[in-house]
């Protein structure tokens, strides 16, 4: 072990003072956080794979099948055709988003990274900010470059039985994939931010996503159709839907400002709570 | 500077820290002390910024953590809890802690190069041994340059060359007028590292002075005594209420609560026979021992049996 006299060298100059570190670096910080991570990989190419290999499959299996398939499934490709290219991807294609937006924050806590975190970053506001962004960003960048790739691969797929051509009024449905995503990413960010445990964060995401969000419309009567309309991932699922479910009460844009509005609503409890609990 | 001020945490019913007050002065080592579960951890999170106090203050050159910009450029900290992804390299650990304070990517080599772990750099830091952990956490607590460094448990898990390097650079870093305050279970350690003692049990505080005071202060004095007439001297020196002990050495003594003069001159009156009268130096050990028997968490009594070795290399008066 070579042990040097001193530590002292001219590339680390002492700090002093008070106030705010930049907010840039934060954002730099944490993008270096989430790229240094092999479970970043993983679930993004999870994600691309598994939202592309169904934007081909689905339409490639309704060409093949279509001579077999029921007047109203054929009604179904010509109503929304985009819905179909997208729909099974993003089923999919989500839980890898879930899963990653969780472990941004809850495998913080679990490996104990969070120390080292908040005595870098000890506003720590700041700090879960920072990351938001950075995860949000990223989803949404890598959510719209999908979206519209694999919508050209289900057009091409089609092409045989419909033309899709993207249009003012259906650009929405495309563009809605990255949106979902992102949002949804978000959300499971907040998520692990506030149960700080991966293992119970995902479970209860994945829950709300395959289980309770379809439960839900089984209440009979109104209230039914309120829960089911204002619940989380339905309402922002709609941005990406040309034709709203039966029983929903509101439009695609409201619908995922009510998703929008949820995620911001458990930001802000999350912040607090972090400021408030001992790390 | 640290000032602790009256610094209090309850968990629960539990207090952990309980009206906590001490100074940590620049340009010496300040050791740490306290039994398991004293508060040493608990005190210097709260230090930290990473938990709340109940009341009380913990300022750092006169603000609190949480105030500092660019806080790892004014302190470095090693905590005694992981604090690392296992998935991320340690370059890229590092890394990440640079950019959050502007420190240039060229530092992160530097540290790795210094605690020797350069070799390792881009490994995966959950293949690492416990000394490789906490060289790396050395490296994270010195990246910013800080001139104070509150390091709990150092040595833990390190080798003995890692424990001698560890020692020297604190040293060093006291010797240009840094603020370096360490906590140890191992008090042999802090004998030969620490100039200056913090000691805490159950949260509160114990003693808090120079090294060579606290041994002064808390250890008795004990003398050894050879003597052909051991049945005589153990009579004469019960009446005085000494405390006389066997040791695992040939017929010899130790006497407690007493001087060597004074024993000399027991011995005269009587007419007693003396081969041998040796004071010995109490070590720190034995002086921490002695302070924190009533307040340690998991107090115990001690072992029955022969006395143990005294004085020893250990020792410092």
């Amino acid at each position: 072990m070579a042990a040097r006299d001193s530590v002292l060298t001219p590339t680390a100059p002492q700090g002093a003072g008070t106030g705010h570190a930049h907010f840039g670096r934060l954002l730099l910080a944490e993008w270096t956080k989430i790229r240094s991570v092999r479970s970043t990989y993983w679930s993004l190419i999870a994600l691309v794979i598994a939202f592309l290999f169904f934007s081909w499959l689905f339409p490639y299996l309704t060409v093949v099948n279509w001579k077999q398939a029921s007047p109203t499934q054929q009604a179904n490709l010509y109503l929304d055709p985009i819905g179909s290219i997208t729909g099974s991807g993003l089923f999919i294609g989500q839980l890898a988003v879930a899963v990653l937006g969780v472990m941004v924050t809850a495998s913080e806590y679990s490996t104990g990274m969070i120390r080292s975190t908040l005595l870098a970053s000890p506003h720590r506001v700041r700090m879960l900010a920072a990351k938001s962004i950075v995860f949000t960003l990223l989803i949404l960048v890598i959510g719209e470059v999908i979206a519209f790739v694999g919508f050209f691969i289900g057009r091409q797929t089609f092409k045989s039985l419909v033309t899709v051509n993207l249009n003012s009024a259906n650009v929405r449905e495309v563009f809605g994939v990255g949106l979902y995503l992102a949002m949804l990413g978000l959300f499971a960010l907040v998520v692990g931010a506030l149960l700080r445990h991966v293992a119970g964060a995902i479970t209860g995401i994945v829950a709300l996503l395959l289980v309770i969000s379809n439960l839900i419309q089984l209440i009979p009567g109104r209230i039914g159709k309120y829960l089911y309309t204002y619940e989380p991932t339905n309402a922002g699922f709609v941005i990406t839907a040309k034709r709203l479910p039966d029983n929903f009460l509101i439009s695609s844009w409201q619908g995922y400002g009510v998703f929008a509005l949820w995620t911001a609503v458990l930001w802000a409890l999350a912040a607090y709570l972090l400021v408030r609990r001992d790390a | 500077m640290i000032e602790v001020r009256d610094l209090v945490k309850r968990y629960g019913d539990t207090t952990a820290v309980d009206h906590l007050s001490f100074t940590v002065e620049p340009g010496r080592i300040t050791g740490f002390l306290g039994p398991n579960g004293a508060g040493k951890s608990t005190t210097m999170r709260l230090i930290l910024g990473l938990d709340r106090p109940s009341s009380g203050s913990a300022l750092i050159d006169g603000l609190a953590y949480r105030d500092l910009r660019d806080p790892l450029r004014y302190v470095g900290a090693l905590l005694e809890a992981r604090a690392v992804h296992g998935g991320r390299s340690a370059f890229n650990h590092l890394l990440y802690l640079a950019q959050t304070q502007g420190v240039p990517k060229r530092r992160v080599s530097e540290v790795l190069e210094l605690v020797g772990l350069s070799g390792v750099a881009k490994k995966r830091t959950k293949g690492f041994s416990l000394g490789m952990g906490q060289r790396l956490g050395i490296a994270a607590a010195l990246l910013g340059d800080p001139k104070i460094l509150i390091l709990d448990e150092p040595v833990n898990g390190l080798d003995p060359e890692g424990v001698l390097w560890i020692r020297q650079l604190l040293k060093a870093l006291a010797g240009e007028g840094r603020t370096i305050f360490v906590s140890s279970h191992l008090m042999n350690e802090m004998a030969v590292t620490a100039d200056h003692l913090i000691v805490i049990g159950r949260g509160k505080l114990q003693a808090d002075m120079p090294v060579g005071q606290f041994i002064a202060q808390f250890s008795d004095t004990a003398v050894l005594v050879r003597t052909p007439q051991g049945q005589a001297l153990r009579a004469a020196a019960g009446e005085r209420g000494w405390t006389v002990a066997d040791t695992d050495l040939d017929g010899a003594l130790i006497v407690t609560g007493s001087t060597a003069p004074e024993i000399g001159e027991l011995a005269a009156a009587r007419g007693l026979v003396l081969h041998e009268l040796t004071p010995q130096r109490a070590s720190l050990e034995e002086a921490y021992m002695e302070l924190t028997r009533e307040t340690g968490e998991f107090a115990h009594r001690p072992a029955p049996g022969p006395a143990p070795a005294w004085g020893g290399a250990d020792g410092r008066a």
